[in-house]
C-alpha cells in the first residue's frame, strides 16, 4: 500500500515553532516541520486545523507570527525570492485563468518563467501530453471538468520544473477517476525525485501517498510518522462478531474465554494479533453449533488514528 | 542582480501582462464594447434627442449660443472614460479573488507587472472606447471648434483621466472581497459623479445641497476643461486643473493599490 519511507539525504523543509494568528483566533500554535529531499510528506487535517496557513507561510505568501523556516536551504525571511524560484504551488482553488485557453495558460507560466519561446512552446506541449489536455489545449478551462482544470493547474505548476511542489487539498471536489488519475501524478512526481508537500482531509490519500504524515488539529502537530508507525499507535486489530440472539452470545463468550462483548448489540470483540491464524482458530473453537450472524475483520487504518489523537468522536459515533 | 537586468525584467513581466490583459479583452470583446461604447452612446442618444430641446433652452448663458449636443458631447466623454472602471476592476478582483496573485506571489515574478498590465490596457480600452464614442458623436451631429492644438490638449486630459480612474478602478479591485463588491464599487464613479458634475447641466443650475459639489469635484473640471477645449471657449485654467485632479487620484490610488496588493489576499481570507 504505502511507499517505502525514503531516507531523507538533504533537508528540503525546515520549520521551528511556527506560529499565525488572525486577532483572537490561534490557526497555527508552534509548529515544527523536517521533510527530507525527494519526500512526500502530508499535512493531514480537518478543515480549520491550519494545513492551508503553513502552505500559505512555507510558499512565502505570508509571514509567521514567530518562528523560522528555511526551504530549499533558504531563509523564508530575506531568501523569499530565491526561494520562490525552486517551488511550485498548487493552491486548493484551481487558480487557473479561465479567459485564456489551456495552451495559452501554459505559455503565460513560461513567459513569467522567461523561457526562451522555443522551450516554453516544446514544455507546453509536453505538459499537455502528459496531463491528458491535447484536446481541450485550445479550449478555455471554462469548458473543462473538476479533474482537468486540477490537472492544467498542476501543469502550469510544472512549466518551471520546480524540485519542491507544494500541492493543497489536490483531490477535494474531485471525482473518484480524477482523484485517481491525480494520485498517479503525484506518485510519477514523487518517482522523478521531487519533493511533495500535499494537505489533505482524506486518511486514505496520506496512506497512498506518503511516506511520512503529519496530522494537524487545532493548529498543532499530534502525531508525525510513517502510516505504518502512524497506525502502530492505535490498539490492535480485532475481529467483530455479531450473534442473532444472546443465547448465541452467552456461548461464544464462553467458548471463545476472551474478548469484549456488547450485550446491547449483541457483538462480541475479539482481538486479532495474528491475522489469519487467530481467525482460524476462533472458528475452530466456535465450533458448529454456535450461529454467527456476521462476522468482520478489522484492522486500524488512519481514521482510527486520527480519531484517537485528536481526541475527537469515535470514529462509530460520527459515521 | 543588477540594476540593468531587474529593469529588463520589470519590461518583460509588464509586457507579459500586458499581453495578458490584451487576450482577455479581446475575449470579453463584445461585453466591453456594449459597456464602453454602447452605454454612452444611448445616453448621448437620449440625452440629446430626448431630453436636450428643454435641456439645451434651459441651459442659457452656459451653451455659449451652441447646441445642447455640442455641450453635452464633453461630458460624454467623461462617462465613457468612467465607464471603463467597471471591467478594471472586475477583472483585477477575478484574479485577486481566484488564486491567480497568489500563483504568481509564489513566483519570481516582478511585483508590480499584474498591476502595470490591468492598469496600461485599461487605459488603452478607455482611449479606444472615447474615439470611438467621439465618431459617433461626430456622424450625430456634434461640432468641435478645437485647434489642432486645442486636440492635442484633449487628447491629453483623455489619457490622464483614463490614467487616474484606471488605477483608482484597480485599487477597488483589490481592496473588494468579491467580483460582484468590486462591480458595484465603481458604480458611483460610473453613474453617480457625472450626474452630480456638469455632464449634462451647469453645476450652478443645481440644488443647493449638491451645488458646492458639483462645482468643485474633479469630473466637473475635467469636462468643463474638455468643453471649453472642444466648443472654442475660453479654457482658462480650467485644463490645468483638471491634470492636477488626475494627478492626485492616480497618486492616490496607486499607493492604495500598492498597498492592497502588497498586503495580498493572505491575511483576510482563507484561514484554514
Amino acid at each position: 500500500m504505502s511507499s517505502p519511507t525514503r531516507p531523507a539525504t538533504r533537508t528540503a523543509i525546515a520549520a521551528i515553532g511556527l506560529r499565525k494568528a488572525y486577532g483572537e483566533k490561534v490557526v497555527l500554535g508552534g509548529v515544527d516541520l523536517s521533510i527530507g529531499e525527494g519526500e512526500v510528506f502530508a499535512l493531514l487535517g480537518p478543515n480549520g486545523a491550519g494545513k492551508t496557513t503553513i502552505v500559505r507561510i512555507l510558499s512565502t505568501l505570508i509571514p509567521p507570527d514567530a518562528g523560522t523556516a528555511t526551504v530549499m536551504g533558504h531563509d523564508l525571511r530575506g531568501g523569499a525570492g530565491a526561494v520562490r524560484a525552486v517551488i511550485g504551488v498548487t493552491g486548493q482553488f484551481s487558480a487557473v485563468d479561465n479567459l485564456l485557453t489551456g495552451e495559452e495558460n501554459l505559455l503565460l507560466m513560461g513567459r513569467l518563467l522567461h523561457l526562451p519561446a522555443a522551450e516554453r512552446r516544446a514544455r507546453a506541449a509536453g505538459l499537455l501530453e502528459r496531463f491528458d489536455l491535447v484536446d481541450a489545449a485550445k479550449q478555455t478551462p471554462a469548458t473543462y471538468s473538476g479533474g482537468m482544470k486540477r490537472r492544467l493547474d498542476i501543469a502550469m505548476t510544472l512549466m518551471g520544473r520546480p524540485r519542491l511542489i507544494f500541492l493543497d487539498e489536490p483531490t477535494t471536489g474531485l471525482d473518484p477517476r480524477s482523484r485517481y488519475t491525480m494520485w498517479q501524478i503525484i506518485r510519477d512526481l514523487a518517482a522523478e525525485g521531487v519533493t511533495i508537500l500535499l494537505t489533505t482531509q482524506y486518511l486514505e490519500e496520506a496512506d497512498q501517498l506518503a511516506h511520512r504524515i503529519a496530522v494537524l488539529d487545532r493548529g498543532r502537530i499530534v502525531a508525525e510518522g510513517t502510516p505504518d508507525e502512524l497506525k502502530r499507535r492505535v490498539p490492535g486489530a480485532h475481529i467483530r462478531l455479531r450473534f442473532a440472539d444472546a443465547t448465541s452470545l452467552d456461548a461464544a463468550a464462553r467458548a471463545l474465554r476472551e474478548g469484549t462483548r456488547n450485550d446491547e448489540e449483541l457483538e462480541l470483540q475479539v482481538p486479532n494479533e495474528r491475522g489469519i491464524r487467530s481467525l482460524r482458530d476462533l472458528l475452530a473453537r466456535l465450533g458448529d453449533d454456535i450461529a454467527v450472524e456476521d462476522l468482520s475483520i478489522h484492522t486500524p487504518d488512519l481514521e482510527d488514528v486520527f480519531f484517537a489523537l485528536t481526541g475527537s468522536a469515535s470514529k462509530e459515533q460520527t459515521r | 542582480m543588477t540594476a540593468l537586468t531587474t529593469l529588463a525584467m520589470a519590461a518583460q513581466d509588464s509586457a507579459t501582462m500586458l499581453w495578458r490583459e490584451i487576450k482577455h479583452s479581446i475575449r470579453l470583446l463584445r461585453l466591453l464594447i456594449v459597456t464602453a461604447i454602447v452605454v454612452p452612446v444611448v445616453m448621448l442618444v437620449l440625452f440629446d434627442y430626448v431630453l436636450g430641446e428643454t435641456l439645451g433652452h434651459g441651459l442659457g448663458d452656459a451653451a455659449r449660443g451652441a447646441l445642447y449636443v455640442d455641450y453635452l458631447v464633453p461630458g460624454i466623454l467623461v462617462m465613457t472614460v468612467a465607464g471603463g472602471c467597471g471591467p478594471t476592476a472586475i477583472n483585477v478582483s477575478v484574479d485577486m479573488t481566484g488564486g491567480f496573485v497568489d500563483r504568481i506571489r509564489t513566483m519570481a515574478v516582478v511585483r508590480g507587472a499584474l498591476l502595470a498590465g490591468h492598469v496600461g490596457v485599461s487605459v488603452l480600452r478607455m482611449l479606444v472606447a472615447t474615439a470611438a464614442v467621439t465618431a459617433v458623436a461626430l456622424l450625430l451631429g456634434f461640432r468641435p471648434k478645437a485647434s489642432v492644438e486645442d486636440w492635442f490638449a484633449v487628447v491629453g486630459i483623455v489619457a490622464a483621466f483614463s490614467f487616474a480612474l484606471a488605477w483608482l478602478s484597480a485599487a477597488i479591485g483589490l481592496v473588494t472581497k468579491s467580483v460582484a463588491a468590486a462591480n458595484g464599487s465603481t458604480l458611483p464613479l460610473s453613474f453617480l459623479l457625472p450626474f452630480l458634475s456638469s455632464t449634462f447641466v451647469p453645476a450652478d443650475s443645481m440644488p443647493a445641497g449638491v451645488r458646492w459639489f458639483a462645482a468643485n469635484q474633479p469630473f466637473t473640471a475635467v469636462v468643463d476643461s474638455l468643453r471649453a477645449l472642444l466648443t472654442g471657449a475660453p479654457a482658462g485654467n480650467t485644463p490645468y486643473l483638471a491634470l492636477a485632479w488626475c494627478a492626485a487620484i492616480a497618486l492616490v490610488s496607486f499607493l492604495w493599490a500598492q498597498a492592497a496588493f502588497r498586503r495580498g489576499t493572505g491575511d483576510m481570507i482563507r484561514i484554514t
